[in-house]
């Protein structure tokens, strides 16, 4: 089958396909008409029932929070697929022809300026510090444990950008990253069985509800959000790392 | 035609990603092709949610009883966003290994399992 | 509110076509952290801040990021393939 006749083929299955599917999609309900029960009765309900302000993240963590359970665990295994794909391998020979011959240098010659450096250096502290405000005040305003988690695991790499390349492989690699991340998921399950201890079903949120908007209210979203929060940062932060590993590895070789 | 014009969209950027997955001569091309046919999802579920006038279903500063668009939908796509990443990244160390073992990214070379 | 709505679904499936012609794959990436910025903008346009916030962070600045690490760890490896295959002559 060569390429020609494939992607004939395919125009000819998307053709069939697209006919197929606007003729099905003329029936649905209009745009801007929204028909269904089910957002309506939750939005008059949220604020008096949990009293969280931020309704969809109530509806993430608490009235469907099994689901996200579900969605944290696909995370948690796709980063455990991606740290044993990426293992460095100890083979027998090739590493010892690698260890013999001089590492090539692959930095390119430019140097970088040091406006750059210090910028990328001040706005380190500030990245970790919203990360932490949006991942903790998920209940209250738009954010939460995955928004926050990215945030912060992205600020790591403004010290690999300024090429303060030690202080970057010291963050990423220390052991209590690992800890962190299946801390996080355990931590989700966990209280989800405290609800099971007192009768409740699973993950009913029985710790009390404060005041609304306040920040410590809402029951167990807070607690939920804060523990995906801790999971996300430290599996983004994982798959950077072993993705880099290699190139970290040579450039020490290089240096020292 | 207007009223059904984002289910119109969706479907647009779908087969714009299973064409690109078609015709792709780089595993990386394949895979962010992947990405696109994911996102038409997104514009499918907005599209269903969406009410004329509405408001966002926050209620910091508005008074809960008024008019607002669905949150459920919302809630839908917003674990979604981020474990497609991740995802992602799990194929994109396939592909890496894929490439050392086989020594190219094209992949029609790669069809035959050496040893 | 419903014209900026409607020129932002066609600009995606304009970006949409446009991404998947290019050929180079850094090139790409740089397509994708647009496409993603859109989409957030499209989230923000319809009211659901929750996820604008969500792709702004993933689908524009990790997504792009990472497809970036798999493409240079690749290039290293063929240039120390490369590089032995240099010293070997």
């Amino acid at each position: 089958m060569n390429r020609r006749f494939r992607l004939l083929l395919f125009f000819a299955s998307a053709l069939g396909v697209g006919a197929i599917y606007c003729a099905g999609a003329g029936n649905m309900p209009p745009w801007g008409v929204y028909r269904g029960p089910y957002g309506d009765v939750i939005v008059g309900l949220a604020v008096f029932e949990r009293h969280a302000t931020d309704t969809v993240n109530a509806i993430t963590y608490d009235y469907r929070g099994f689901d996200t359970l579900g969605e944290e665990f696909i995370l948690f295994s796709a980063v455990t697929g991606v740290m044993l794909l990426l293992r460095p391998q100890k083979g027998g020979k090739k590493e010892k022809e690698e260890s013999q011959e001089n590492p090539a240098s692959f930095r390119d010659s430019a140097a970088l300026s040091e406006a750059v450096q210090v910028f990328t250096t001040a706005l380190f502290g500030f990245s970790v510090l919203f990360g932490i405000y949006i991942a903790t005040h998920g209940q209250l305003t738009p954010g939460g444990g995955f928004q926050g988690g990215v945030i912060i695991a992205a600020a790591p790499m403004l010290l690999y950008i300024a090429e303060n390349t030690e202080a970057f492989t010291r963050i990423v690699s220390h052991p209590i990253v690992e800890f962190f991340e299946g801390f996080g998921a355990a931590l989700y399950a966990i209280v989800g069985f405290v609800a099971l201890l007192i009768g409740a079903p699973f993950l009913t949120n029985v710790i009390p509800l404060g005041k609304t908007g306040d920040v410590f209210s809402s029951g167990t979203i807070a607690v939920i959000s804060t523990c995906v929060g801790v999971e996300v940062t430290a599996a983004f932060i994982l798959v950077t790392y072993e993705y880099l590993r290699e190139i970290l590895e040579r450039e020490k070789k290089e240096e020292g | 035609m207007l009223a059904h014009y984002p289910y119109y969209v969706a479907a647009w950027v779908f087969l714009c990603g299973m064409y690109g997955i078609v015709r792709s001569r780089h595993l990386v091309h394949m895979v962010i092709s992947l990405t696109i046919l994911q996102t038409s999802t997104y514009v499918l579920l907005l599209a269903i949610g969406f009410r004329k006038g509405g408001y966002a279903p926050i209620f910091a500063d508005i008074s809960p009883g008024v008019v607002t668009v669905d949150p459920i939908v919302q809630a839908l796509m917003l674990t979604d966003v981020v474990v497609e990443a991740t995802v992602i990244a799990l194929l994109l160390a396939m592909v890496v290994k894929a490439h050392e073992k086989g020594g190219t990214t094209k992949p029609e070379d790669l069809r035959y399992m050496r040893g | 509110m419903m014209i900026l709505g409607i020129g932002l679904l066609a600009l995606i499936a304009v970006s949409a076509l446009a991404i998947v012609r290019t050929d180079d794959v850094t090139n790409q990436v740089i397509a994708l952290s647009f496409y993603g910025l859109l989409f957030a903008l499209m989230f923000f346009v319809f009211q659901s801040p929750d996820v604008a916030l969500s792709q702004v962070t993933v689908g524009a600045i990790a997504l792009p990021l990472m497809v970036m690490l798999a493409i240079t760890r690749m290039k290293h490896r063929e240039e120390l393939k490369r590089h032995k295959e240099e010293k070997r002559k």
